[in-house]
């Protein structure tokens, strides 16, 4: 019981962590039709500059300097390079953001370094929080999960009752019908950009020094993202949470689970003989195959319902 | 016709080969570690104590009347990438290489130095490992030109788990490793050793986990915790050591971890006070094993590296080092050939005491050390890791005799 609940909350911190990352990728994607590559080096990029801020003016200022200066960076990569190539078509996009992660990788090893800079966690913040039975919960996961809900109720009232909102939406499912209303869809682009910069860099604020801060942390995040967005349903934010919370448990869950096939098969009275060459395959246990499980969910997703949980379009 | 031409450009091979060794006067050793990625830190930590111990070398006049270069090669700690680069060593002239963190690098790493020096004798390359601790790499797999400094798994699990078992208030042992050739190495040693010396402590748990890539260890301490264990033996390094006991510090864990690597550099800050008492790790040295010149060593290496985050480790590095330019000095020569032979029958001395090269499987027999991470006192506890304020004691002292262990190691000598 202890194990369940204590698990429990580490999957749901780190479910909304996921989400507050894959929100921003889905709706760059429905909307422009960009599948940005290079999300997961703004994530990398809002916590090299929350530690940068951090070093000079303390940890609460970059949770705001933070995603600000991420989105910055974004609208001006939209601005500057993505219109640019728009022309070229789809390819030239996703080629274009493909090689701006590599950019940013390199550009981040040359500023701070390839080793882990000292991101920690505020001092204040530096308690735990409460107990479940024998096991202390940290604050700073308390407050992760704080601050990720609040996101998301700021998130969903941004969408639906503001009139930027709403264009927003109405893009995500008929972008050429708002385009043929009017509206500056460009100056909309750019926003959504930017603001779906600005989450994955809060992420990157409050993730860098809860796990750590290092030239790799993007490419580590990079594919379970799109895990997220293709699983949740390409152009839906609900599918994307739901789909964030279900791989955020998948991955936590199964650490715990030492059960292999061959338990399976023994289960049914199947033994499988010692010098079987499969045998080590059957071997594997749900726990060493932890890392593999959310692209497996993602394969069969596709599999069974290529538009993914909740999405609208077919990809 | 063809042989003939064969025959020349072989002979240029070796005159160019020559030629790179020793024209400019300088030696060259290179240095293969994952300079970027997750275990970068650990890499250049490395870099740094080599540096140290060639100054040291440099500064009273070289070997043999050559300087020492360091030349650093970025593996990012992967077999493949380390392969490439050493065919890079070869191609540049080189003939000794060091590396040490990675058993699975190690490993790739003396199949391919293995197979080119039996093709190319005349470029022979000289294998110093300070760290890889994978006991294949002396038994099964070892290799002619392959020298290890740091003492193997099994030499420390012993060690260890001599220790455990006189701790009759353990009961339950947990084993997490990282999921590759040196993890589970530790975790089938422990798992052996621990049977046969305590058969009652129960091992409630064996987790392998992907090398490097788990940055949230919160579950795995969940489930530790779940386990009841009252003992946690793990062999991780770098961020996986200093992110699971993050984890559990955070989640209130109070077993005691017993480590090979938690007082490697970037863990102890992460520990802090949570660690006191309840941290060990078996090594071949740390800064408060006394002896004659452990201080002043301690001490002009935080002269020359005053950044809060160095702090001497890797003292098989400068005993490398040291017993390398003995033998060239012995042999007469910087033919990597010649070298070997003397070194295989080297003694040395370090801060920890007298030390040998085991001549049938190359391995460096030294004292080794269970010790806890204890707050700095001034007396036993002189320095502390890091400027921390925290530095580990030692528990015990495992003199050198008592930590070899029999080989199957056969390698044949090169002839000449």
């Amino acid at each position: 019981m202890e194990f369940f609940l204590v698990t429990l909350l580490n999957s749901l911190s780190y479910g909304l962590l996921l989400f507050m990352l894959s929100s921003g990728l889905t709706l760059i994607f429905s909307m422009m039709g960009v599948l940005n590559f290079a999300h997961a080096s703004f994530y990398m990029l809002g916590a090299y500059f929350a530690y940068q801020t951090s070093v000079y003016v303390g940890f609460w200022p970059g949770l705001i300097v933070g995603p600000a200066l991420v989105a910055v960076f974004g609208a001006l990569t939209e601005r500057f390079g993505l219109r640019a190539v728009h022309k070229y078509g789809h390819v030239a996009e996703l080629l274009f953001t493909f090689g701006l992660a590599y950019i940013i990788e390199e550009v981040v090893h040359l500023i701070w370094g390839r080793a882990p800079v000292p991101y920690h966690i505020p001092d204040v913040l530096d308690f735990s929080a409460f107990s479940i039975f024998s096991t202390q919960y940290p604050a700073y996961r308390v407050f992760m999960m704080l601050i990720s809900v609040g996101m998301l109720i700021g998130l969903y009232l941004v969408l639906t009752r503001t009139r930027i909102g709403l264009i927003i939406q109405a893009s995500l499912s008929h972008p050429d019908m708002v385009e043929a209303l009017g509206h500056n869809v460009p100056t909309v682009f750019m926003l959504v950009f930017a603001g779906g910069c600005a989450l994955a860099g809060l992420a990157g604020v409050i993730g860098g020094n809860a796990f750590v801060t290092e030239p790799g942390m993007a490419v580590s995040v990079g594919t379970i993202v799109f895990v997220v967005v293709v699983f949740g349903g390409m152009g839906s934010l609900a599918g994307a949470f739901i789909a964030s919370l279900i791989i955020g448990a998948v991955q936590t869950f199964s650490v715990a689970f030492d059960y292999s096939l061959l338990d399976l098969f023994a289960r049914f009275g199947l033994q499988i003989a010692v010098d079987s060459g499969w045998r080590e395959l059957w071997k594997v246990t749900i726990a060493q195959a932890a890392p593999v499980l959310p692209y497996l969910l993602m394969v069969l997703m596709l599999v069974i319902r290529p538009k993914g949980l909740m999405g609208t379009r077919e990809g | 016709m063809i042989k003939q031409v064969l025959r020349s450009t072989a002979l240029a091979a070796v005159l160019l080969a020559a030629g790179t060794a020793s024209a400019d006067g300088v030696l060259k050793i290179a240095f293969l570690e994952g300079l970027s990625g997750p275990f970068a830190n650990v890499g250049e930590v490395g870099l740094r104590h080599l540096q140290f111990a060639v100054d040291r070398v440099n500064a009273k006049g070289g070997v043999l009347g050559q300087k020492i270069e360091v030349v650093p090669f970025d593996t990012k700690t992967s077999p493949q990438e380390a392969q490439l680069v050493f065919k890079q060593l070869v191609d540049q002239g080189i003939h000794y290489m060091m590396q040490g963190n990675g058993s699975a690098v190690a490993l790739a790493l003396s199949e391919a130095m293995g197979k080119h020096n039996a093709r190319n004798p005349e470029q022979t390359v000289l294998y110093m490992n300070y760290g890889a601790v994978d006991p294949a790499l002396t038994n099964d797999k070892c290799n002619y030109f392959h020298f290890r400094f740091d003492a193997d798994v099994d030499m420390k699990m012993q060690a260890l788990t001599n220790y455990i078992a006189a701790q009759k208030d353990i009961k339950k042992v947990y084993l997490i490793n990282q999921d590759y050739s040196f993890g589970q190495a530790v975790a089938k040693a422990g798992r052996a050793m621990l049977n046969k010396k305590r058969p009652d402590i129960e091992i409630v748990g064996d987790d392998l986990h992907p090398l490097g890539k788990v940055k949230d260890f919160a579950p795995y301490v969940a489930k530790i915790k779940s386990s009841g264990a009252d003992a946690i033996i793990t062999g991780n390094w770098g961020n996986d050591v200093a992110l699971l006991i993050k984890a559990a510090k955070d989640a209130g864990l109070k077993a005691d971890f017993y480590t090979y690597y938690a007082g490697g550099l970037g863990t102890p800050p992460v520990i802090g006070e949570a660690g006191v008492g309840h941290l060990k790790q078996v090594t071949h040295f740390h800064s408060n094993i006394g002896g004659s010149r452990t201080a002043a060593n301690v001490e002009a290496y935080r002269k020359r590296f005053p950044d809060a985050k160095d702090d001497y480790y890797w003292v098989s590095i400068q005993t490398a080092i040291n017993m390398l330019t003995r033998s060239m000095e012995q042999a007469k020569s910087t033919d990597p050939v010649k070298v070997a032979a003397a070194l295989e029958n080297m003694k040395g001395e370090q801060e920890s005491g007298d030390v040998y090269m085991r001549p049938d499987n190359h391995q460096l027999i030294q004292p080794l050390f269970v010790s806890t991470f204890s707050k700095a006192n001034g007396k036993d506890v002189k320095f502390d890791v890091e400027r921390t304020g925290f530095g580990f004691k030692t528990d015990a002292r495992v003199e050198a005799k008592d930590t070899v262990l029999p080989t199957t190691c056969k390698f044949q000598k090169p002839k000449g």
